[in-house]
């Protein structure tokens, strides 16, 4: 009896098609097919277009700002203007631009690619939040149309509640909106990290860009429900008089501070967790070495989102509350630092002895670890009870937060977007204007900013529109640089906007990466993968020997 | 899977815990009428989370849900709990001031005054 091979050519094995539709493709090019998407990736798109448009404005809102600011006379505008310019500005680039920045954009195109899925767990939901998210942006827009708000981003009672006759309801309201499409994006994700990573993908397989990404969603879900709480106690409070602030109610206007902080200390991890989660993708990408201690660059990202809501106090240092309270949350505050640091100290282990691909991301990522250490440790200064006594409300503050958020978080955000935009688009975009452009923001940004530092220091009392010639020199400098920062941020939208015409056909896999997104082509079909892939490999296996498949280099 | 397909929850349980909670209203009014001094507070409270047990746990499914979900839950709880903490560390000591050394945090009515010294 002859033993025969079992017969595998008769098994039938579906072929996949030549070439997928790409996610432009399948499903129409129409106006209608894009508003009425549930593709998460067609989404991170239409957030993209939402949040340069508000970036705009709030941007414009600045360079006025920055005009008045060149001489020591308010001259340019009225007090009454420029108190509603930083508020435009703040509202704006925090609730409208800042927040959603990384998770809504970079996060709901590519974290479903990395975890493998096809979506996320509740498209419909993602979609509502951009239409939330909208509609809330059109609210404050609105409010700043009929005569703007002058109160500064974060409201403060008795202020707002009792004396301003600006537009506060309609403002708050619009922000209100806006967070509940915080809070639906963020339970998306959680949900999502959850329930749908692919086999073998388990959790400390996880790119650490998800693990930031999840303890954003995590922050995002616990506090903002809290500010939403807090505006509404505001609104009713100046619409019926209700008393919940006004002392003459029998309220305590302190209250607001300890439940508008309770959310905006938190959300101030909301603006940097993200911009984490891409540096250590970039690092490890571009230094072609894995990550050094990723458990504890993951852990970090809990703790952070953990401790961050034990640190609030330190906002109102100055404003009240009592001295123990100062006390405990300035020791609180301290302890928030370890984790950042761990970040720092393991980004840079992962650095040495690495081989270095100065691309455009990385640059952005160097740019981040340096800024973000300089705001992180002019926190402490601030976190130290008896120092910020001293510098409360002075420029000291406003260039210790522009150097998170904006030196941080945005230089963050356009080092993913470099990085993701060949995988977003399927066009590569030029290299050498990529690095003059990082280069240009980063100049730009410390000269705009590090003289903010100084002056500060020296008593320069923020938002005020005329000011003691003696602190014009620096005022001066910070103008300047506000314009070549503006120079630098043109550059990409001019060069991005460009390449999806003329730019080069990006290759699957342009940074020869290891993360799931690579593993599809780019841009990536409907359902991103044509087979669900099978994790086999913790993340991040570089190594110098794979660099010659770099695109660039 | 438990988290698909919870088990359907009988509508009499419902009606038991509806009619418990108004139970325990009726009770929450009743004590009120008492005047029982400090323990007035601890009872509306103890019944207070009584009744928010029941709903969690029952009317909100908690019970029949997942390890995950409890652990989200009381997440939720923790962080209720610093939130209210971390704010009365404020409230509970406004006014007060550090004692000297040595001293702990005492009010600043019970401050001494200063000491000066004897004019020459
Ligand atoms: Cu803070």
């Amino acid at each position: 009896m002859n033993a025969t091979l079992p017969q595998t050519e008769t098994l039938e094995i579906p072929k996949p098609p030549k070439r997928l539709l790409t996610y432009f493709e399948d499903g129409g090019r129409t106006v209608g097919s894009w508003l009425l998407t549930t593709d998460h990736k067609r989404i991170g798109i239409l957030y993209l277009y939402s949040i340069v448009a508000f970036f705009t404005i709030g941007a414009i809102a600045a360079a006025i700002m920055r005009l008045e600011l060149i001489t020591p006379a308010g001259d340019l505008v009225t007090s009454d203007t420029y108190n509603k310019l930083f508020t435009i500005h703040g509202t704006v680039m925090v609730w409208f631009f800042l927040i959603p920045s990384i998770p809504s954009v970079l996060g709901n195109f590519v974290v479903p690619l990395m975890l493998g899925a096809r979506d996320l767990a509740f498209p419909r939901l993602n979609l509502l939040s951009w239409y939330l998210f909208n509609l809330g942006g059109l609210l404050a827009l609105y409010a700043i149309a009929i005569g703007g708000v002058d109160t500064g981003w974060t409201f403060y009672t008795p202020y707002s509640s009792t004396f301003t006759n600006t537009h506060v309801v309609t403002m708050v309201a619009g922000v209100f909106m806006a967070g509940f499409s915080s809070i639906l994006t963020g339970l998306n994700f959680i949900v999502t990290t959850h329930k749908m990573r692919a086999p073998g993908l388990t959790w400390f397989r996880l790119p650490l860009f998800l693990w930031s990404n999840y303890a954003t969603s995590v922050i995002l879900v616990m506090a903002t429900p809290v500010l939403a709480m807090t505006l509404v106690l505001l609104s009713i409070e100046r619409i019926w008089g209700v008393g919940v602030f006004d002392p003459q109610l029998g309220g305590d206007p302190v209250l607001f501070q300890h439940l508008f902080w309770f959310y905006s200390h938190p959300a101030v991890y909301i603006m940097i967790l993200p911009g984490m989660g891409v540096v250590s993708e970039l690092v490890t990408c571009f230094a072609r070495k894995p990550i050094f201690g990723y458990h504890f660059v993951a852990f970090a990202s809990m703790a952070i989102a953990l401790i961050g809501f034990f640190v609030w106090g330190h906002h109102m240092f100055t404003s009240g509350a009592s001295v123990y309270s100062g006390l405990v949350f300035s020791i609180t505050s301290y302890l928030v630092a370890v984790p950042s640091a761990i970040k720092v100290f393991n980004w840079t282990m992962t650095l040495h002895r690495g081989r270095i691909f100065l691309n455009t991301p990385m640059l952005y990522a160097l740019g981040f670890i340096g800024l973000f250490t300089v705001g992180g440790l002019t926190g402490l200064f601030l976190a130290a009870l008896a120092l910020d006594v001293h510098v409360t409300d002075t420029y000291f503050v406003v260039a210790h937060f522009h150097y998170i958020m904006v030196g941080g978080m945005v230089t963050g955000f356009l080092g993913g977007l470099h990085y993701w935009w060949p995988k977003i688009t399927g066009r590569l975009y030029p290299e050498s204007l990529g690095r003059l452009a990082a280069l240009i923001i980063f100049i730009g940004f410390n000269l705009t900013f590090f003289p903010q530092y100084v002056m500060g220091y020296l008593g320069m009392v923020r938002r005020y529109h005329a000011y003691a010639p003696e602190f014009q020199i620096y005022h001066v400098m910070s103008s300047a640089g506000a314009s070549i920062l503006g120079v630098g941020y043109l550059l990409p939208l001019i060069y991005l906007i460009w390449s999806l015409k003329h730019g080069k056909k990006a290759p699957a896999n342009p940074w020869n990466a290891t993360g799931l997104e690579w593993q599809t082509p780019s841009p990536p079909p409907k359902h991103n993968f044509a087979q669900t892939p099978i994790v086999t490999r913790p993340p991040y296996q570089y190594s110098a020997e794979t660099e010659e498949h770099m695109v660039y280099g | 899977m438990t988290v698909l397909n919870p088990p359907i929850v009988p509508r009499k349980i419902y009606g038991l815990i509806w009619v418990v909670l108004l139970l325990l209203l009726l009770l929450n009014w009743g004590l009120a009428q008492l005047n029982l001094g400090p323990f007035n507070l601890v009872a509306t409270l103890a019944i207070a989370f009584i009744q928010m047990m029941l709903m969690l746990l029952y009317l909100m499914h908690v019970r029949y849900n997942t390890p995950l979900t409890w652990v989200f839950v009381a997440a939720g709880f923790i962080w209720l709990v610093v939130m209210i903490n971390l704010s009365l560390s404020d409230y509970l000591t406004r006014g007060a001031v550090a004692g000297r050394f040595g001293k702990s945090w005492i009010h600043e009515t019970s401050v001494p005054p200063p000491v000066y010294l004897p004019k020459p």
